[in-house]
């Protein structure tokens, strides 16, 4: 299965408005991604209370994991959200 | 018609439909479910709707952060494995409410266990399963309400969380039945400029829908009113609103005398938008120390500073040093095992210990004001001696910046205002701090609220000892707590000799109204009756 090892890069960990960007995109995937913190069970990635539940922090190593037709770029562009410090970027609503 | 009294803690008149915060609903005992599919499908209705009425806050929200928190909750209500859960608990035969608890309390506990911020945000999947369950048993969600209309809010107490979405669109105004006039909600209620009652005991057995009457500044409370009445205080709400904001410029009395009106800002955005003030009467820095495990750089310092004192060009800027210490520790400064914080090293006492920390802000100040062309006065907080103000002006005056004073916020300092004008240039009262000190009230204590009352009396007279000081020196006196921004003190504050008022941009409009209502011989006579009065609550009648 096609993987990706990525570390966090938000500021603030996979918290807050960092996990509710991850989770909108890897929602819009066409593909089910799932997110694994260490030896924790991987959880879906289109889950925010399964994501908070992780509990990464910046410089946190998480490995993407998804299956079939789209699944290396919806990969490459959640991991490399996953990697910019979301917490810098400015909200799209000002 | 019955009538209710409280203390009026948020001048002007409301009129409306009283509407309360929903209670929690309690769980019901356990259903049996007949039909699993029609089960299923009210829990995700109520998850749905819990959904829509986040989105649909985050959508008025005006603040862009609030919004955000309220987006990231609706999508822990939105998330398919808490409904993946819903489903599985009630295909085992637990109905809609117990199985939304029960899917709720396995992200709790995962969320405990995990610690830190996450057991922070606890608090918040409980909410989110209030919510759901309430919509699931027919009852209004708890919170505010959110009825798309005008309305009078009550409750018990407002807490924190209760106004971060508070709309002032809808709430005319609000009653509650605990609380005192440095609760939450009065300090709310002013800063909203809503008009507010609290302590009314009785609010909370009147019905929802029941159309009332209240008055801000005696406290009076009228239920059951008719329509008419409801519109004709509402029109003369907007008159006396249009009369208010008519006034504009700087603050004067009728005949004249100034006194400047300024704002309360922590940041750059809180500068650009007090457009109205004659300039900054505080500027806390704290907020760029807050969360830091290390004290800012000088550069990170400069730009901070430098972005509050360009948005005030050509005006008075007053920035006050680092205030940290008792209810608001720094990791930084590493102060455990104080046994009473309060009474600890907080304010200018840090520089005893860390004298570098105040040398670099004052650097950063002095770098900051040369770029810019604002008027930038230093002041220090927590000051209790001639010693402590004369050390601290010569650092100020050292870094290169002219003006130099101290907060009063210790009944030492204000019975000494004379000598320290002797050796500063100005003073600022800090009216929160003071009536802690005065009274041996902790602020954070709700039930003493009655002993932080901006009206005491003897609070009242350690401003006049100040007030006199700076008359006697000629040098500049403001008061820059929570008592600058109530409308009817601020004459009494003029006659009391105090020359600025600092507080939110929002309550300048009604504090410059207040003062151009009065001459300055009607400001004395006022100061000189309320330091008069027994007690606060006569000292309140004097004036209104």
């Amino acid at each position: 299965m096609p993987t990706r090892t990525v570390t966090v890069g938000s500021a603030s960990g996979l918290h807050a408005r960092p996990a509710a960007l991850f989770v909108q995109a890897a929602a819009a995937a066409p593909v089910k991604v799932t997110i694994q913190v260490g030896e924790k069970r991987a959880v879906p990635a289109n889950s925010m209370l399964s994501v908070l539940s992780l509990g990464a922090k910046k410089g946190t190593e998480v490995v993407l994991a998804a299956e079939g037709e789209g699944a290396d770029e919806a990969l490459d562009s959640l991991a490399d959200l996953l990697a910019r410090d979301l917490d810098a970027e400015e909200p799209a609503n000002g | 018609m019955a009538e209710l009294t409280g203390i009026g803690v948020s001048a002007g008149v409301a009129a409306g439909p009283l509407l309360r915060i929903a209670a929690v609903p309690a769980l019901p005992a356990p259903a049996a479910v007949a039909d699993t599919a029609a089960e299923v499908e009210k829990a995700f209705a109520a998850l749905a709707e819990v959904v829509a009425d986040l989105g649909r806050r985050a959508d008025r929200a005006t603040d862009a952060t609030v919004a955000e928190v309220l987006r990231a909750e609706a999508m822990m209500a939105d998330d398919p494995m808490l409904r993946d859960a819903v489903q599985e608990g009630i295909e085992g035969g637990t109905d809609a409410v117990h199985a939304i608890d029960a899917a709720f309390a396995t992200h709790r506990a995962a969320f405990e266990a995990a610690g830190g911020y996450l057991a922070e945000r606890v608090a918040d999947l409980d909410d989110l399963r209030d919510r759901a369950v309430a919509v699931c048993l027919g009852r209004p969600m708890p919170g505010v309400p959110q009825p798309g209309h005008p309305y009078v809010l009550a409750a018990r107490d407002l807490a924190p969380a209760d106004t971060a979405d508070l709309d002032p669109r809808q709430v005319v105004g609000l009653i509650t039945a605990d609380g005192g006039p440095t609760s939450h909600t009065a300090i709310l209620a002013r800063a909203l400029g809503l008009p507010a009652v609290v302590s009314c005991k009785g609010v909370l057995e009147v019905a929802d829908g029941t159309l009332v009457t209240l008055d801000g500044t005696s406290g009076h409370v009228e239920t059951g009113v008719s329509e008419e009445t409801v519109t004709s205080v509402r029109n003369a709400a907007a008159e006396a609103l249009k009369t208010i904001s008519g006034t504009t410029g700087p603050g004067r009395t009728s005949d004249g005398h100034a006194v400047a009106l300024l704002a309360n800002v922590g940041s750059g955005k809180d500068a650009a938008a007090a457009t109205d003030a004659e300039g900054v009467g505080l500027f806390r820095t704290e907020l760029l120390f807050l969360d830091r495990t290390r004290e800012p750089g000088l550069d990170e310092q400069v730009a901070a500073y430098r972005e509050v004192f360009a948005a005030m060009a050509g005006r008075r800027v007053v920035i006050r040093t680092l205030d940290a210490g008792a209810d608001k520790p720094l990791p930084f400064l590493h102060q455990d095992g104080e046994p009473n914080p309060a009474l600890g090293v907080r304010g200018l006492r840090i520089a005893r210990q860390r004298p570098e920390v105040l040398t670099t802000q004052l650097a950063a100040i002095a770098q900051a004001a040369i770029q810019t062309d604002a008027d930038v006065w230093v002041m220090a907080p927590m000051v209790s001696t001639v010693a402590e103000a004369a050390e601290f002006a010569a650092l100020v005056h050292e870094a290169g910046l002219p003006k130099a004073g101290v907060m009063i916020e210790v009944p030492a300092a204000a019975l000494r205002a004379e000598k320290l004008l002797g050796v500063v240039d100005f003073l600022s009262i800090g009216t929160n701090d003071l009536s802690q000190y005065t009274f041996a009230a902790d602020r954070q204590v709700g039930t003493l609220a009655e002993l932080l009352d901006p009206w005491q009396p003897a609070l009242l007279q350690l401003i006049a000892a100040c007030g006199a000081a700076g008359k006697a020196t000629g040098k500049s006196v403001g008061v820059c707590g929570e008592a600058a921004s109530d409308p009817a003190l601020a004459p009494v504050l003029a006659g009391l000799g105090i020359t600025s008022l600092s507080m939110s941009a929002r309550a300048l409009p009604a504090v410059r109204a207040s003062l151009a209502a009065h001459s300055l011989a009607e400001c004395e006579r006022l100061a000189a009756a309320v330091l008069d009065a027994e007690d606060p609550v006569h000292a309140r009648k004097l004036v209104s």
